[in-house]
């Protein structure tokens, strides 16, 4: 399949679900939006080391994404691990709620 | 230019949109399924077709599947919608994304004063990546490893159903009282 993309055009789109996944985080109240807004912006990131081991020719780029990879399904586990603990202390999934350390 | 890659951009686009402005946690996972579908698409179309397998396989399939059964597990139905409609208002989402796209906009300066010539995306095989991961990367592979060593126990623990935990001098103990009453009756 011929096809021509230019670096810029992937990097931009990157840069912008990595800051829909940052706006998420931020506007977000409950615990599993923000886990799943994190999943955004890991994907983002992914994103950009493909485009640059693309533009390249080299494997490099794969490799540090099947690290990302392996990276957010940790995450994932203990985060949603924690998500449950929280939610049978508290009833509730507010991040206002959980004030506890006085943070 | 390549139109394929523009609307598998614009689909992406969307559906992030989308996921981050849901009421319903179902909604917005189905949405962000899509968002990762597109993304297996756009590596595809980067010549990545590994990773496009592998976002497929582990990030929309395993994932995915982990956050579903969370979801059931706690029973999030239409409550948490209302809720967050209540939460989500204009005022708390317009400074956030103000800033926001602050950020997107100097990453648009920064990226506009390259020269951004088009290119044809070679593909790299799995060979290569497989050849890259398991004799220059390996310390990496065995430190990944590691790392989801750690995730499983650590999830396990934490997971672990525990009653409310106070802290210790505040913990009452009902029965060595239960024990010094019973002689009396």
């Amino acid at each position: 399949m011929k096809s021509s993309i230019s670096i810029d055009m992937v990097i931009l789109l990157a840069g912008l679900l990595f800051a829909l996944g940052i706006a998420g985080v931020i506007i977000r109240k409950n615990i599993i939006f923000m886990l799943l807004s994190v999943e955004i912006m890991l994907n983002a990131a992914g994103l950009a080391f493909i485009a640059a081991g693309s533009r390249w020719g080299q494997p490099d780029g794969q490799v540090m994404f099947i690290f990302i990879l392996a990276m957010a399904a940790a995450e994932v586990s203990i985060g949603l691990a924690l998500i449950l603990q929280i939610y049978h202390q508290h009833k509730s999934l507010d991040i206002d709620k959980l004030k506890e350390m006085n943070g | 230019m390549d139109i394929a890659f523009y609307v598998t951009a614009a689909v992406t686009i969307l559906a992030t949109l989308l996921v981050i402005t849901r009421h319903n946690p179902v909604h917005a996972l189905l949405y962000l399924n899509v968002s990762l579908l597109s993304h297996a698409m756009l590596f595809y179309l980067l010549g990545a077709s590994f990773a496009a397998l592998l976002e497929i396989i582990i990030y929309a399939g395993a994932i995915m599947v982990l956050f579903i059964f969370v979801i059931m597990l706690l029973n999030l139905g239409k409550e948490t919608a209302e809720q967050e409609r209540k939460w989500l208002k204009w005022q708390v989402w317009a400074g956030p994304s103000l800033l926001a796209a602050v950020l997107f906009v100097e990453l648009v300066i920064l990226v506009s004063s390259s020269d951004g010539t088009a290119y044809e995306p070679a593909e790299v095989t799995p060979r290569e990546v497989a050849l890259s991961l398991f004799q220059v990367y390996l310390i990496g592979v065995e430190l990944a490893a590691m790392l989801l060593m750690a995730a499983v126990v650590g999830a396990a623990h934490i997971g672990r159903h525990k009653r409310l935990v106070l802290h210790r001098f505040l913990k009452e103990e009902p029965e060595e009282n239960v024990h010094e009453e019973e002689p009396v009756l």
